[in-house]
């Protein structure tokens, strides 16, 4: 009974997100008509054509390829600095006292103001591009990562104490467990950092990739795939944000409530 | 109660412990002397902030007292131990973990091999009544069958010592007069020495053979009544003329103790 209700409550959802992009690409298709902003949104056939075309030249999945290695190399060496860092400031007050006003002071700035530094410092090229997506990823993960192990329920810890757990399991099996959410947490809102910043990242000397072709297609107003490529990042960023929730449905399903 | 000499459990020697608060220091304990015999069920009733939870925290390690000490089996206790177990009042159950991986959490920690460890765990996961539940993860549970986990588990660590600090507070009436019957009946069939805590006198004198009344600020035992209703106990020996006399005697004490902690 229960699996039917959840069944058909599966396809009435899927029911409304079909509703909801046909009444989007209408939407669009609408603006594609207007003389103003006919510009802006050419129709849907137009920008689907545009495919074929980028090919063509030979760029399509070179830009998206390039741009995929950039956030997930950045994003990756982000998640490792984040963590032991993240557990470092949780632990130990004067690496949270010291740390803690830094990454809150950075985290403000928008990393498009500091990538013409990074540029002059580290080159062109994959290495600054690298650099910016690691820092501003590394930024939001510890602070995500270091505040939910700071919440983990204090009586937990002393549950396990009383039932014999070592330190060694204490780390393992409680505080590792009970950090997961969060980790996962971080790892998600990370992703959506790693792309935001990516077009940032890819404004100074970069050969190829999503944003850096962005840029260059705006010298000759080629809009059609100008709003191809910014699609492109969108459905990107769609994809990897389905398959952490996927693994956050997977493995810590026991929660209590979502989070975020 | 049992008076022999060698036959108390736990001692507790002039113990003291003060917080540094935003005012000064504060007392939350002082001088407070208590023996605790083998297999007795001592309840503990008193105002919030009487310091019952620090008491118990001292006695189960997980803080230490700032002068005297608390001795159990005639050893000074420094740390936890296997021979104390806790309930909490949050169930403190582990939220990533099924209810049967969760009783059987300390027979992992005391590595018995898996097959008894299996064998205890189900054994105390029938006493609670939830064997049919033993895969299904805490939040699916009700508040009531979550501290039954939470008992279970401290059950399935076997400690010769229960220390309860509020376990059934959070839930409904009804519940609570459930499962003060079921921990009834498991201690009945199951010996071990219990120290519980509650701000309820009905909880206090149902359950207890000796009901301890705490002072307010700074906590201090201020009286000892000894139940004197043999077991086994139900909802009709609330009726009973003895238990009113006693439940007046002590409702008077720890309201008057409230009283004063207000002023």
């Amino acid at each position: 009974m229960k699996k039917l209700n959840k069944e058909a409550e599966k396809w009435h959802n899927r029911g409304w997100l079909a509703l909801s992009v046909l009444i989007g690409i209408g939407f669009w298709t609408i603006l594609s008509f207007i003389p103003r902003t006919s510009r802006v949104f050419p129709n849907i056939i137009e920008v689907s054509k545009q495919i074929a075309v980028m090919i063509k030249r030979g760029v399509f999945f070179k830009d998206i390829q390039s741009s995929l290695i950039s956030i997930f190399a950045g994003y990756a060496l982000g998640f490792i600095f984040a963590l032991p860092i993240a557990i470092l400031m949780a632990w130990y007050r004067p690496v949270r006292k010291v740390i803690e006003p830094w990454i809150q002071f950075v985290r403000n700035i928008p990393p498009l103001a500091y990538v013409p530094l990074v540029v002059i410092g580290a080159g062109v090229g994959r290495k600054p591009q690298i650099i910016v997506i690691t820092l501003a990823t590394f930024l939001t993960m510890s602070i995500i990562i270091y505040s939910g192990i700071l919440n983990i329920d204090d009586t937990l810890i002393k549950a396990a104490k009383v039932l014999g757990a070592s330190d060694k399991d204490i780390f393992l099996r409680v505080l590792a467990p009970a950090s997961l959410p969060f980790i996962l947490t971080a790892i998600r809102l990370g992703a959506s950092v790693a792309l935001t910043t990516l077009v940032a990242a890819e404004s100074t000397g970069a050969f190829a990739g999503l944003g850096m072709r962005i840029r260059s297609l705006n010298n000759n107003f080629e809009t059609k795939p100008m709003l191809l490529y910014i699609i492109t990042i969108g459905v990107i960023g769609l994809i990897i944000e389905k398959i952490i929730k996927f693994l956050e449905r997977k493995l810590t399903g026991w929660q209590e409530k979502r989070v975020i | 109660m049992a008076g022999k000499e060698s036959d108390i459990k736990v001692r507790i020697q002039n113990v003291r412990k003060t917080y540094e608060g935003r005012s000064g220091e504060v007392i939350a304990l002082n001088g407070v002397n208590l023996n605790i015999h083998n297999n007795e069920f001592v309840t503990v009733v008193g105002p919030s902030g009487c310091g019952k939870s620090t008491l118990l925290n001292i006695m189960a390690g997980l803080l230490s007292p700032t002068s005297g000490k608390v001795l159990c089996n005639g050893k000074e206790v420094i740390g936890t131990g296997a021979e104390r177990g806790v309930v909490f009042q949050q169930y403190a159950l582990f939220p990533w973990l099924t209810v049967y991986k969760n009783v059987l959490f300390p027979l992992q920690m005391k590595k018995i091999p898996q097959e008894e460890a299996d064998k205890i765990a189900m054994k105390y996961l029938k006493m609670v009544d939830l064997e049919q539940f033993k895969d299904n993860y805490p939040k699916e549970l009700s508040g009531g069958m979550k501290q039954r986990v939470a008992i279970a588990r401290a059950y399935a660590a076997n400690p010769e010592i229960l220390l309860m600090d509020e376990p059934f507070g959070a839930l409904d009436a009804q519940t609570r007069t459930q499962l003060q019957q079921d921990l009834l009946e498991t201690w009945e069939s199951e010996q071990k020495t219990c120290f519980f805590i509650t701000h309820d006198v009905d909880e206090a004198i149902i359950l207890g053979q000796r009901v301890v009344i705490m002072s307010a600020r700074p906590g201090r035992i201020k009286e000892i009544i000894d139940i004197d209703i043999p077991y086994p106990r139900n909802q009709a020996t609330k009726l009973t003329n003895r238990y009113v006399a006693l439940k007046n005697q002590i409702w008077a004490l720890v309201y008057k103790e409230f009283l004063e902690q207000k002023k």
